[in-house]
Parts: structure tokens; sequence; C-alpha cells
């Protein structure tokens, strides 16, 4: 399940709008500017179903999030999308997946708390006895670099 | 015949006589002419497997990919509490605070070991810094690495996080380290090849209950390890997907 975001969850001044999701999901956002630095030397890990809904978050997720295990099992993967990130993006990302190819770039994540964090994301399918059972996505630190480049591309993506 | 046992040619020297008393005490426990072969670098052992001499494999989480998907291997076990970690390390003088700070051209040591090398370039991705930009100063152990950074011919360090710790103290004073991951699902497994598999539960059991009994505790003691922990096809598969995403 996923829910619209509550304005006692957020820290700091927030904005608010409504973002469509993937099977026509309405979810309202509340989005801060505040940005969370990612953490040296972590990764950030999950792993969803062939329908993106999670199955599993590693701690390094839980933290960054700011959403508990138990909020995240089970709630579409889009529970992290950031109105900022431009749909053309995630269409890449499972137009590549759903070919059986690995997909990376750099993602806007949004936070239960409204904020947000980049992250340099790889995702593959799980291919068991020949079938993709589900998807793993691995972020990892972005280069500044690269996150200013995005900063400037993807509002022109819309 | 004997069988074929090796392990990965990363493991710590300290620890290499623990591997033949380990194999002595696998031979008795299983009845079967088991035979350890060391090699000194990859190259020659990934030969090995590629010519199917290899049997039983303590492997290190790069090759375990291969060994599940090109040749059959299934996963046993992994030593408790042990997980492969990297650290990126500079000579304490260098006044570099952070790896985003780094800059094209900078001298990386690092030994060919596969998975430690992988998560330390990963750690340099956030300086802009990959195969293409750096100047690499191969090291044939991770004291060379260390040495390197001591007379300036490198300015960052590629370690395994077990290999840094294990350094003097008067080694580590004159360093500093930068970036350490904790990544925490890496490891390496002891794995089983095809002509062994019929045997697969009766080995994983002994392992699983080797700490359990006096002579199998001292064993451990000599691996440095304080028992085993079943890895089951799953966490395998697993682990083998985490590698793909971050092998690019």
């Amino acid at each position: 399940m996923i829910y619209d975001m509550k304005p006692e969850d957020i820290i700091g001044e927030y904005k608010e709008v409504t973002l469509q999701l993937y099977r026509s999901i309405a979810r309202k956002i509340l989005y801060t500017e505040i940005e969370t630095p990612y953490p040296d030397g972590k990764l950030i890990v999950s792993t969803t179903d062939p329908d993106g809904v999670i199955t599993h978050v590693n701690q390094s997720f839980i933290d960054m999030s700011g959403y508990m295990e138990e909020e995240l099992v089970g709630a579409p993967h889009s529970i992290l999308r950031h109105p900022d990130m431009p749909p053309a993006a995630f269409k890449d990302l499972w137009d590549t997946v759903k070919k059986g190819e690995k997909w990376q770039g750099f993602v806007k994540n949004l936070r239960k708390d409204g904020g947000y964090y980049w992250v340099k994301a790889t995702v593959i399918p799980n291919v068991r006895n020949g079938k993709v059972v589900g998807y793993t996505s691995v972020r990892r630190k972005p280069s500044r670099t690269k996150v200013e480049e995005c900063i400037k591309l993807y509002p022109t993506l819309f | 015949m004997a069988f074929m046992f090796t392990v990965s040619p990363d493991f710590t020297p300290d620890h290499l006589s623990g591997w033949y008393i380990f194999n002595t005490w696998l031979q008795k426990q299983t009845g079967e002419g088991i035979h350890l072969e060391m090699y000194d670098d990859f190259n020659s052992q990934r030969q090995a497997i590629k010519d199917d001499k290899v049997d039983l494999i303590y492997a290190n989480p790069f090759d375990a990919a291969m060994l599940v998907r090109e040749k059959g291997f299934l996963p046993l076990v992994k030593a408790d509490g042990t997980a492969d970690e990297a650290i990126i390390a500079v000579n304490a003088d260098n006044k570099v605070e952070d790896v985003a700070h780094l800059s094209p051209g900078v001298k990386v040591a690092y030994t060919d070991d596969p998975d430690v090398k992988m998560m330390g370039m990963i750690m340099l991705e956030p300086g802009d810094l990959d195969a293409t930009n750096i100047v690499p100063v191969i090291s044939d152990t991770y004291v060379l690495v260390a040495k390197h950074l001591l007379k300036g011919e490198a300015d960052v360090g590629i370690f395994l996080a077990e290999a840094y710790d294990d350094l003097s103290s008067v080694i580590k004073k004159q360093l500093r380290i930068l970036v350490r991951s904790q990544i925490s699902v890496i490891h390496h497994a002891l794995m089983i090849g095809p002509n062994l598999q019929h045997k697969r539960e009766e080995i994983q059991q002994m392992l699983l209950n080797m700490n359990n009994e006096d002579k199998g505790q001292g064993v451990l003691k000599s691996l440095g390890f304080s028992g085993w922990g079943k890895v089951d096809d799953e966490e395998m598969e697993f682990m083998i997907d985490l590698m793909d995403t971050l092998v690019m």
C-alpha cells in the first residue's frame, strides 16, 4: 500500500503536489529543499517483485528513506518517487530491465520527512530458472559533478 | 581419485597452515581423499576452475558468480560474522580529507583481489575517478600497497579492511582512512562443485556442527573463524545479483 504524505511527518517548509504513479496510483507529495548527504562507504539495497512492490530493504535503505521496514515491505518502490524526477527516467528504467538488461542512472529520492537524497542507482532483473522473479536495486554515493548535471538536465525532460 | 580443494588467493597468509589443518579434518570426517592446492594468484586458480580441476573452493564473492552460473557450483557455508569490506587510505600527510577532492591522474595502489578492487573503485566514484583516469600501481600484497603510500609512490591505496586492520601500528600511524565500506552482505563462501554434490548435505551438516566439538573448534581457531553459517541457494543468488549491479 502507498499513502498520501502527512504534514506531521514533514520536517521544514514544504510544497505540495499530486503525483501520478505507476498503475494510476495518485499520491499527495509534500516535499522540502532539505538534502540528506549520501553516507560514505554504504550501499542502499532493495529487492522488489516483478510489479515493483518492495520485498526486502537493508538498514541503509531504512535509514536514508526515513521509513520503518514494515512501512516499506509491501509498498510500491515509487514510495521514493520525487516530483523533480522526470517520468521518462523511470520509463527508461522499466523498458531496460524488462528486456532483461541492467539499468543505471542518477536518481533524486524522496524521504518520508519530505527531504531528498541523490543516489547512483543500478537495477537488475533477478532471473531464477530462466524466469524474472523480481528486481534488485543497489544505490551508491554519486559524484557531485554528475548530480549537478542531472539537476540541470532533468527539468528539461518533463 | 582425490577431489581437489582450493582457497581464494586473497586469504590471510597468517592462516595458511589453518587451511591444511582444515583439509585434514575434512578428509577424516568425509572419508574422501581431498587434495588441497593453494594458488599464488587469481589467474592460475581461474585456469584450474576453467579446466574443471576444482571440486571444493573457499571462493571470493567475485568468483562465486562464475562458479554458480558457469560451473554449476553450489554454496555450503560462510564464516560466521565475516564480510568483505574495503578501505580507501592515504598517507597521513596527505591534505585530502574527502574522496571527492581527489583529481584525475591520481596514483592508486591496489592488489589483484577482484572484489576489493571493485569495492574500492566504487568508493572512488564520488571523486569522478574510474579505471580510465587513474594511474594504477599494481601491488602483490596489501603490505606493499601500504609501502607505496608511505614512499609517496601512490596517492591512494585500496585495502581489504581486514588486511588494513592487521597492518602494524607503526604503519597505520602513518596512514589515514578516507572511507571504510559498510556493505555487510558481500562475503567469501565455501562452495562445492558438481563431482562432490552428492555429499553436499552431509558436508554442510559437518561444517555447521564443527564448533560443537573440541577438535572442530581447534580447526576453526586455526582458520581464524568462530564457526560456519549456512548459505542457501537463494542467499548466494542474491549476492551474485548484488555483485552484478556493482560490476560495470
